[in-house]
Parts: structure tokens; C-alpha cells; sequence
């Protein structure tokens, strides 16, 4: 499988008012790697995340998704070109069971999404298409709880099954381990590594044993802007850095 | 409290059977002979309309989330439909006019969807009650359209098929306890349709929106179509419910595209139980029976059905048919038959 770049966004921008939330940002994300951008809170991280998914259109720059410019357009549209992210805040089908916010997804990427007639529940590619990222997630024990009676570790994977169920080609993971225990942080960890070789990903997140142990290339943001871009060893060495954000933990 | 508790989607098997009884003394009720059984046969064929009627309501309120506060004007503008095609010399055919009137009902929800779909919440109220108002008005207001009298419809629709009857009528609408059977099986066939239509992927789309919508354009929905074709569904099901009361009572007037009667179907499917049909219907009953009973108590009705309507929300949250749920759920404990119980408790969860 090549390493083909499958998302750039070049010189993106994103103002409120007078303030450059996102500031000139530029990253490439390709498949079988994992890029992570890591910064302070409000360093501009989830803004980039929903400029890049298209939640928020972009004030400048330009994003490119495969080879097709996506700047500007809507996320169903995004999502159907093959861009899928989880959020920040949990953000799932809170009376649904597992497998409907699952199945839910997976029914996204088919032709019968508008078919008013057959049973929802009986369409087997979509199916299997659902129980196989259920699965891969590893909640197949929970697969018919109702998702607002599941733990948060738990609804953390949800997120990510309903994200793999749309079979996307780029991953865009919005902070997966806020709020996890230690373990639940470890099988995310391995969930993630797993889930790597077919997809390009983008991961915001605090956790930085997670983010080392993940990243092949780490960008810093703060107040909006890229301050360092490389390898986690240029990273880790970086003084810039080491004095804005990676100090503060040491 | 969870949207699934609040929906019951899938109504319990004692439910069922309650409801089935009903729709069984329901069709039963022309061969029991009571005083002025023509009155309560017609009373009856009115409140069948209104379940039709407040059963489209409910695929927008209940099951996608959208409360539209102007959906009588697609029942109305199907009633005129009969009032206009209808000509003076004698009637038109079931087979192509109500067909007709519905699309054009549902043609007007397209369009007037295309616009109301954008927004959100407090403002999809308020824009679907200002079209609605508009229409009233433009009926209101004009003579050619009837103005504030309205129109007499003098036929009931001909079910002659040329060539299959010989110009005979298949079964006679004249007749009111044809047409009450007849309003009896378009009531099950809407009902059977919605059932279906909620199950399928496209009802559980717009479920997903009702809970989530944010996440279904992540997830790739184009949940504006999906809005729209929910919107011009319900719209041309209202048309069905329009024409058949056009048909039924013979008259139609402004007051069928209001403000009050859209009012009155979101309280009946509030009053029955969103999000599964089959409370629309109940509500729709339970609705028309307390205004008449209402009615003869004082003619302030609005004030006791409005007591009432605050009374059930507070106490029955999910509605009668939530409520005739628990009791039977009561019931079925005591007879240590548990099993409907056991379902509760696990939408509770």
C-alpha cells in the first residue's frame, strides 16, 4: 500500500473578528501515518480540526482531499469524499443502542440510505459493515446498550467505531483519550496503532506518552500559528518547543 | 429523560393487542345499533380523518424533530383541490382526483420545504406558521378562492372505473357507512405505510436527525434532503387527510388551512405519544372525543382542553399511549407475566 498524501491544507486561515484562530497553517497527512498536532489549550487545535472537516469554512488557504479541492464545501459532502472525524466532546446517539449508532453510520456510505421501504435492519453489506467496526473497536460486548448507559472510555470508542463505520480514507481524531483511565488510554493506543495502515490520520491530543508512542510527525501549534514541525525527535529536541509547551510537563 | 423512553417505537405486544381491540370495535361499530348512529358514524369518519391528518404531523414532530406550526396548510389546500375540481353537474373520480390533490398538497410542501428546511428550531416554527398564515390569507381574502365563506363540495368523488364497472359505482361514497369504511382501510394503509417507512433506512435517518444532526452531516447525510423529502412526504399525506374532510363534510373554508387546526394536530400527537404513529391516532381520538365533551360543558372548551392537555404532559410524559403502556405493564406484573416490563426497564436504562 503506498504512502500516498491523501489531505493537504496549505496556508489555512480561520478569523473571528480580529482574531486568527488558525493562523496560516499548512500539514500534510498521509495514509499509513499518523500526524499529530499537539499545543496548549486554545493553541487553535480543534478549529483546525473542524476548518479541515469542514464545520467551519475557512477564511483563507486551501484544503485538498485525494485530488479533489474540498474548500469551502459542506461536511456531508466532505464526509462522503472520505473524510471521517470523532469530536472532542463526545458526540454520539445518546438513546440509541450501540449498534444503531453504528449501523447508522455504516448506512451513510450506501445507495439505500433513501430507500423508504426495505428494513433498516436487514441490509446485510451494511451489516456487516457495522459489526466488523464495532469489532474492530472493540465494544462488541456492548453492542446492544443503549450508548448513554455505556462508560465514557466506552462511548470514546463508539466515536471511533461510528468514524470507521463510514469506511474513511483520512481519520481526523479530535483529543480520542480525554478523560480515559489508564487502561481504556492503553487499548485506545492499540485501537489506534491498528487502525493506522489503511488510513491517514490526524490526531489532536494532551496525552503525550499516547502521542509519542503513535505520531510519526507531530506539529505544534500555539495561538494559532505552527511553531515546529517534524519528526517526534525534532520535536522532543526542539527548544522553541521544549519552552512553549513540552516544558511546562518536564 | 431519553428520546427512547419518549418514543415507543416499538410498541409492546400487550399495546398492540389494546390497539388492535380498539380498531376492531372501531370497524364494528356501524353494525351496533344505537340513537343517531348516522351522527357518531360521521363523527367517527371525522376523527379517522384527523388521525390520517395528525399521523403526517407526527412524521415531522415526532420522528424527525421538526414542529411545524403551519401543517394545516397542506390538509386545507387538498381540500380545496376537491372543492375546485369538483364540477357543478356531478362528481369527479375518486381514482384520479385524490391522487391529484394529495401531489399538489405535497408539490406545495416541496416548495414551501425548500425554504423552511434552512432553519432551525424556534425559527422552522415560526416560518412554517407565516407561510401557512399567508395561504389562509391569500383564501381569506379572495373571492375567487371562495374568500371567508368557502366552498360547497356538492359531489362526493365517483369510484366508477370505465370499462371494469360500466359506469356503476364500485362502492358509494354517498353512503356513510361506505365512507366511513372507506376512511377506515386509507387509515390503515397510511398507518401501515408509516410503520414501514419508520423502520426503514430512510425513517432511521431521520430519527438520527431528530437525536443528532450535527453528527449525521459528519457521518456524510445530507440531512437538508432528507428534511425536504420528510417535509413534502407528510405534506402530501395531510392532502389525503384534506380531501378525504373536503369529501366528508362537504365544505370547505378558510378555517381548514389555520392556525388552529395546526395547533389542534400537534396537540394531538403530543396528547397521544410522539414518534410512533399509532399516538397520533390515539391523540387525534382522545382530542376530537374531549372537544365534544367539552363542548357541551361549557363553550370556554378550550380552557378544560387545555388543563387537560398540561395535566397529561406533566403526569404522562410520553402521552396516552405511554400511559396505557405502564398501566398495561401493571398488569402484567401482577400476573408475574413480565415480559413487557422487562422492556421498559430496559429503555429506562
Amino acid at each position: 500500500m503506498s504512502d500516498a498524501v491523501l489531505l493537504r491544507a496549505e496556508g489555512v486561515t480561520k478569523r473571528f473578528g480580529g482574531l486568527a484562530a488558525v493562523n496560516n497553517v499548512s500539514l500534510t497527512l498521509q495514509r499509513n501515518h499518523l500526524h499529530a498536532v499537539i499545543g496548549p489549550n486554545g493553541a487553535g487545535k480543534s478549529t483546525l480540526t473542524n476548518l479541515l472537516s469542514g464545520d467551519l469554512p475557512p477564511t483563507e488557504g486551501r484544503i485538498t482531499l485525494g485530488d479533489r479541492d474540498v474548500t469551502g464545501h459542506t461536511p456531508e459532502a466532505i464526509s462522503r469524499w472520505g473524510l471521517g472525524r470523532s469530536y472532542q466532546k463526545t458526540n454520539i446517539f445518546l438513546p440509541f443502542t450501540v449498534w444503531e449508532n453504528v449501523r447508522l453510520a455504516a448506512q451513510s456510505r450506501t445507495p439505500h440510505a433513501a430507500r423508504w421501504l426495505s428494513r433498516a435492519g436487514q441490509l446485510r453489506d451494511i451489516n456487516e459493515r457495522a459489526e466488523r467496526a464495532i469489532e474492530l473497536a472493540g465494544l462488541t460486548s456492548r453492542t446492544r446498550f443503549v450508548a448513554s448507559a455505556i462508560s465514557h472510555g466506552e462511548q470514546r470508542q463508539l466515536e471511533i467505531a461510528m468514524t470507521l463505520a463510514t469506511a474513511p480514507q483520512v481519520l481526523l481524531l479530535d483529543e480520542p483519550l480525554a478523560g480515559m483511565g489508564h487502561a481504556e488510554a492503553e487499548r485506545m493506543v492499540e485501537l489506534l496503532l491498528a487502525i493506522k495502515k489503511d488510513h491517514a490520520m490526524m490526531l489532536v491530543e494532551h496525552d503525550m506518552d499516547a502521542v509519542f508512542a503513535l505520531a510519526d510527525r507531530l506539529t505544534v501549534m500555539v495561538n494559532g500559528q505552527v511553531i515546529a514541525s517534524g519528526t517526534p525527535e525534532a520535536i522532543r529536541a526542539d527548544a522553541g518547543v521544549q519552552a512553549a509547551y513540552l516544558g511546562e510537563e518536564a | 429523560m431519553s428520546a427512547a423512553s419518549a418514543h415507543l417505537e416499538q410498541l409492546p405486544r400487550s399495546l398492540q393487542f389494546t390497539l388492535g381491540l380498539g380498531a376492531v370495535a372501531l370497524a364494528a361499530f356501524p353494525f351496533i345499533g344505537v340513537d343517531g348512529q348516522d351522527y357518531y358514524i360521521q363523527m367517527l369518519s371525522q376523527m379517522m380523518i384527523l388521525a390520517i391528518f395528525a399521523m403526517s404531523l407526527d412524521l415531522l414532530q415526532g420522528v424527525t424533530g421538526l414542529v411545524s406550526l403551519g401543517h394545516a396548510a397542506f390538509f386545507g389546500l387538498a381540500g380545496y383541490a376537491l372543492a375546485f375540481i369538483t364540477p357543478d353537474t356531478g362528481p369527479v373520480s375518486l381514482w384520479w382526483s385524490l391522487p391529484l390533490a394529495a401531489a399538489g398538497a405535497g408539490l406545495a410542501a416541496l416548495v414551501i420545504g425548500f425554504f423552511v428546511v434552512r432553519t432551525h428550531g424556534i425559527y422552522f416554527i415560526m416560518v412554517t406558521m407565516a407561510f401557512a398564515q399567508m395561504i389562509f390569507y391569500l383564501f381569506f381574502d379572495n373571492k375567487s378562492l371562495g374568500g371567508s365563506d368557502g366552498i360547497y363540495v356538492n359531489f362526493k368523488p365517483s369510484t366508477a372505473i370505465a370499462g371494469l364497472t360500466g359506469g356503476a359505482e364500485l362502492f358509494d361514497l354517498e353512503n356513510k357507512v361506505t365512507f366511513f369504511y372507506f376512511t377506515f382501510v386509507v387509515l390503515l394503509l397510511v398507518y401501515g405505510f408509516l410503520r414501514r417507512v419508520l423502520f426503514s433506512p430512510f425513517g432511521r435517518t431521520l430519527a438520527g436527525i431528530r437525536v443528532n444532526e450535527h453528527r449525521m452531516r459528519a457521518m456524510g447525510y445530507g440531512t437538508m434532503w432528507y428534511k425536504l423529502t420528510a417535509f413534502t412526504l407528510a405534506g402530501a399525506l395531510a392532502g389525503v387527510a384534506g380531501y378525504l374532510w373536503a369529501a366528508q363534510t362537504g365544505f370547505v373554508n378558510p378555517e381548514l388551512l389555520g392556525f388552529h387546526l395546526s395547533a389542534h394536530a400537534i396537540m394531538m400527537v403530543i396528547l397521544g405519544g410522539m414518534g410512533n404513529f399509532a399516538g397520533a391516532i390515539v391523540g387525534a381520538f382522545a382530542f376530537e372525543y374531549l372537544m365534544h365533551v367539552f363542548k357541551d360543558v361549557t363553550k370556554h372548551w378550550q380552557l378544560l382542553m387545555g388543563s387537560f392537555i398540561v395535566l397529561v404532559v406533566i403526569l404522562a410524559p410520553r402521552g396516552l399511549l405511554g400511559l396505557g403502556q405502564s398501566l398495561l405493564n401493571r398488569m402484567g406484573n401482577r400476573a408475574a407475566t413480565a415480559p413487557a416490563g422487562a422492556e421498559e426497564r430496559k429503555q429506562h436504562v
